[in-house]
């Protein structure tokens, strides 16, 4: 393929420039030469020109959060296809989070990364480091070596870091750095033994619940300690309405923070783990928990009114036998990746949330809390790389996660119809990702 | 052209008395949720019927010749697993009795591969107990026998709410308008939600008492989503026995103490324990029941245990009835 | 389908008082006799019978009910189960003559299953069957030893005996579907 590439026809939206119109946009050696009129193209023989007739073209989305299991628990995911799961769904920019085995809380485990994503990634790949050394909570990492070997912020994730000490230095420490602490804000003790929300449907199926006070404990504090240090804090996966006016409320007094959401949480509820018939279905089994219809709509409200930043996937693949079996002892998690656009946009096809709002919180949003350390990301302007992903809004289709790319086929999405399909990926100038159903 | 040779193609009139219409919907027993009180009757009608065959000398019937029924217990029991093996041999069917604390459970196995296992050696009946809830529904998604629960985790226990059912029916005729106090850890109680299902479609008034520190926290919202109306909580135990029919206190796990969910059990038997005193609050003709094992002293006192009001062993023994009256409605059929 | 009447009300009773006499006569009095009505129209039919022979012998006939659904041989083909009803046998049965009542004789199948519920109630001394209406096509070697009326029928048609005490009047009819008249076009 020509590295000049005209894509014609398409509704360009691009929230960095403000710009919403259909019009053309030419990429010469993988950067975004102009968005214009294609009779300004240059007369190649070898320009490629792609028809975006009916298409959106939007910057390539940025996930701030998702879990690639390699290294350590490959036969959950591999860089190789979390990547392509990424590109499916729309994606040029992933973040993996630090919890794999071993975890990337040193320089060696981070080069890995690197280096398996130049041999086989398809997207690009931004490490997350660890806080602290195993992620045991106990002792800091050596954060200037980990920035230096380019990670985009840290975190423990899977677990908080549940001493109120810890994170205090955590934050100290971090601070010059000019880079995030992203924590996964969860009171350990008051949610220990819970699967699920505690909320009705937990009485009624006889689980242990998680309750909301358990994330906003933890959100709450972390946001004392943000105010306290003058850190960057970045809340992981919100998931309640308190935890959303927590953050709505110090950002008002200045705090520092950033928060995500993720598209589960934002189109489903508790009454998923009952699926159709009582079936108690694990792949509703997710950290957070899927919560109440109060709490969707806090989100949905905290996105339109900039007290949640981005939307990130958090995307979670797990093994058949992980997610098979009774559902206390299932694994937490969905594999996100290739269901994020749709299901998004069912909000905005529903009226919730209008499709600029939706594309700015996928690539401008979390491109900004990124920074520019890789370049300008989640933008069309002309000089920056040209990530574009291109998505037909309409196009129905049916969930199937025997087709997913990705290892993880646990989605609560299962025999969805969906209304809007990634149709290309584009990274650096180069299709990556061609959607070829019907 | 066609002809219809007399008798062939057009079904012989059933020489047997022709069935009823179908009140029965179920192929498993997991819960009380989906029983419709005609369902529920038919239980209790069936297990009158079974009643009279435990008279006899010979307390055996051909009804399951040649079917299987595996109990599968991964939490200990007597009473269930007893009474559903005797269920079985009653029935006639054959019954194997799987121990999970000594199976290859023990070297991992899953529980989906246990069932399988069970399925490939020929059992027509599963009848399970687990400490997860939701076991048996996974099950039932992976194997084609019928799957009976004997109690999974804290979600349900329906042949012991059908027992409870018959048991009270047998002495007060029908359940409407019956006030019934279930008192006790209703958090952890699969007892406690199988009855409250069950009771309530046959129109009894339950109170559920608990401490709050044993209450799931949205049990309120719980019984309003599921439009469960004439269920009432009270922390205080004689607003919840006043005029009560039904006394059912629940057995105190002694890992609810440890766990810090009370401060002591000393404290528990000074608000809780069903003592002749406090009994004495409720209905003239109150019955005492109890799921068993008692733990005398703790939730009830010996002598309210052992005492005039007390139906706790006619439980037992309907309990059989109420297993074999189970076992055959669900037995069979290949027009599922 | 049509439904014709075959007994009437009068003729039913006139074949009950009949079979009656005959029980007593064949078991020489009614001293050790059990009626056992098989569930459920069989049970009115035992008691008229033991109404009758009281006003005979001035002997009261014990009257017990059966329920064979317990003894079935075809529960695996059915997914709809019949109802239960009560087996309630009154006296013991050990060395009586048992006199099994039931409302139409077909195959045979419902009375096997019958006497293997005896047997495993008791060890009568001998076990007889009255009938109502037989209607042939035995498919097992059981014989009734009294018999209300005989009703040759094809396999095709349908017996029902109506019980006043359970269906409000007394009558047997008979329903017989039509023969089917081939389609030329087919």
């Amino acid at each position: 393929m020509s590295t000049t590439l005209l894509i014609s026809g398409g509704r360009i939206i691009d929230p960095s420039q403000g710009i919403d119109k259909v019009a053309d946009l030419l990429i010469t050696k993988g950067k975004i030469a102009w968005i214009g009129d294609k009779s300004k193209a240059p007369s190649q023989p070898d320009l490629t020109s792609i028809d975006a007739t009916g298409l959106t073209v939007c910057p390539g989305f940025v996930d701030l959060h998702c879990h690639l299991r390699e290294p350590g628990f490959e036969d959950k995911e591999t860089i190789a296809t979390g990547t392509k799961a990424a590109a499916k769904g729309g994606f040029t920019t992933i973040c993996c989070m630090p919890n794999t085995n071993p975890p990337l809380d040193t320089q060696t485990s981070i080069d890995y990364v690197k280096k398996m994503t130049e041999i086989e990634g398809t997207v690009q790949v931004l490490p997350i480091g660890c806080i602290t050394k195993g992620r045991q909570g106990k002792e800091l990492t050596e954060m200037n070596e980990l920035a230096k070997v380019g990670v985009i912020g840290f975190s423990d994730d899977g677990d908080p870091v549940s001493s109120s000490r810890i994170m205090s230095m955590a934050m100290d420490y971090s601070q010059d750095l000019g880079l995030p602490i992203i924590d996964h804000c969860e009171d350990k003790e008051l949610s220990d033994g819970g699967f699920m929300n505690d909320g009705w449907v937990s009485a009624r199926l006889g689980l242990k619940g998680i309750p909301k006070a358990a994330e906003e404990i933890i959100i709450a504090r972390d946001l004392a300690l943000a105010q306290l240090t003058g850190a960057k804090l970045h809340v992981a996966h919100v998931s309640t309405e308190g935890s959303v006016e927590l953050i709505r409320r110090a950002k008002e007094k200045g705090v520092s923070v950033t928060a995500e959401v993720t598209p589960h949480h934002l189109t489903l509820t508790e009454e998923r783990v009952m699926g159709s018939q009582l079936t108690y279905d694990t792949n509703a089994k997710v950290n957070p928990p899927l919560r109440t219809q109060e709490d969707i709509a806090a989100l949905i409200q905290g996105l339109k009114d900039g007290a949640i930043d981005a939307i990130a996937t958090d995307h979670a693949p797990h093994t058949l036998v992980d997610k098979m079996c009774e559902f206390g002892l299932a694994a937490f998690g969905i594999s996100g990746l290739e269901t994020a656009l749709a299901c998004l946009m069912s909000l905005v096809h529903g009226g919730q949330l209008d499709l600029k709002t939706l594309i700015s919180k996928l690539s401008f949003e979390p491109a900004r809390i990124i920074g520019t350390r890789y370049g300008e990301l989640g933008t069309l302007k002309a000089g920056c790389r040209a990530d574009i992903t291109l998505f037909d809004p309409n196009k129905e289709w049916i969930v199937d996660s025997q087709d997913f790319v990705s290892k993880g086929k646990n989605t609560p999405f299962d025999g969805c119809h969906f209304k809007g399909r990634v149709s290309m990926t584009i990274l650096s100038g180069k299709v990556i990702y061609r959607d070829n159903s019907a | 052209m066609k002809t219809i040779e007399p008798g062939a193609g057009i079904a012989t009139p059933d020489t047997f008395p022709p069935p009823p219409i179908a009140v029965w919907q179920h192929r498993h027993i997991l819960d009380l949720d989906d029983f419709t009180r005609e369902e529920i009757e038919l239980v209790l009608d069936t297990a009158n019927a079974m009643s009279e065959v435990l008279t006899r000398e010979v307390r055996k019937v051909p009804t399951l010749r040649g079917k299987t029924v595996v109990t599968m217990f991964y939490e200990p029991s007597t009473r269930t697993r007893a009474s559903f093996e005797l269920a079985a041999k009653n029935l006639s069917a054959d019954t194997v009795s799987l121990d999970a604390s000594k199976s290859s459970v023990t070297k991992g196995e899953s529980l989906i591969d246990s069932l399988r296992t069970i399925q490939a050696l020929g059992a027509d009946f599963i009848v399970m107990r687990h400490s997860q809830s939701g076991a048996p529904y996974l099950a039932t998604q992976h194997v084609n026998c019928s799957i009976i629960n004997a109690g999974d985790g804290w979600h349900a226990h329906p042949s012991q709410a059908l027992l409870d059912i018959y048991t009270i029916r047998r002495h007060s005729g029908k359940l409407d308008n019956l006030k019934v106090a279930i008192v006790g850890d209703i958090m952890h109680s699969r007892v406690a939600r199988s009855n409250i299902w069950g009771m309530s479609t046959m129109g009894a008034r339950i109170v559920l008492c608990a401490p709050n520190t044993l209450l799931p926290r949205y049990m309120e919202n719980f019984l309003a989503k599921c439009q469960l109306p004439h269920i009432s909580i009270e922390t205080d135990i004689e607003p919840a026995l006043e005029d009560a029919d039904v006394v059912m206190p629940l057995r105190l796990q002694m890992e609810r103490q440890q766990s810090g969910l009370l401060p002591s059990l000393r404290e528990y038997i000074q608000l809780y324990q069903l003592t002749t005193e406090r009994l004495s609050l409720a209905r003239q003709n109150v019955l005492v029941m109890h799921p068993g094992p008692i733990n005398e002293g703790i939730e009830i006192s010996p002598e309210v245990a052992h005492g005039a009001q007390s139906v706790i062993e006619e439980q037992v023994s309907n309990g059989v009835a109420i297993r074999m009256a189970l076992l055959y409605l669900i037995a069979g059929g290949k027009n599922k | 389908m049509p439904e014709r009447t075959l007994v009437s009300p009068q003729d039913i009773q006139r074949a009950l008082v009949r079979v009656a006499h005959e029980i007593v006569e064949r078991n020489r009095g009614a001293s050790d006799i059990v009626l056992v009505g098989m569930q459920t129209r069989g049970v009115p039919l035992a008691n008229r019978l033991a109404a009758t022979i009281q006003g005979l012998e001035g002997i009261t006939v014990p009257v017990g009910s059966l329920d064979i659904s317990l003894y079935r041989d075809d529960l695996s083909s059915l997914s709809l189960k019949p109802t239960v009803r009560r087996t309630d046998i009154p006296v013991d049965i050990a060395e009586k003559q048992v006199v099994l009542v039931d409302d139409v004789f077909y195959t045979g199948r419902s009375i096997r299953a019958a006497m293997d519920a005896l047997i495993d109630l008791g060890r009568p001394q001998s076990i007889q069957l009255a009938v109502l209406i037989d209607r042939g096509h035995r498919e097992l070697p059981i014989r009734a030893d009294y018999v209300g009326k005989n009703i040759p029928t094809s396999k095709n048609e349908e017996i029902k005996v109506y019980v006043k005490e359970v269906d409000g009047e007394d009558k047997v009819t008979i329903i017989a579907p039509g023969k089917e008249v081939t389609d030329e076009n087919d």
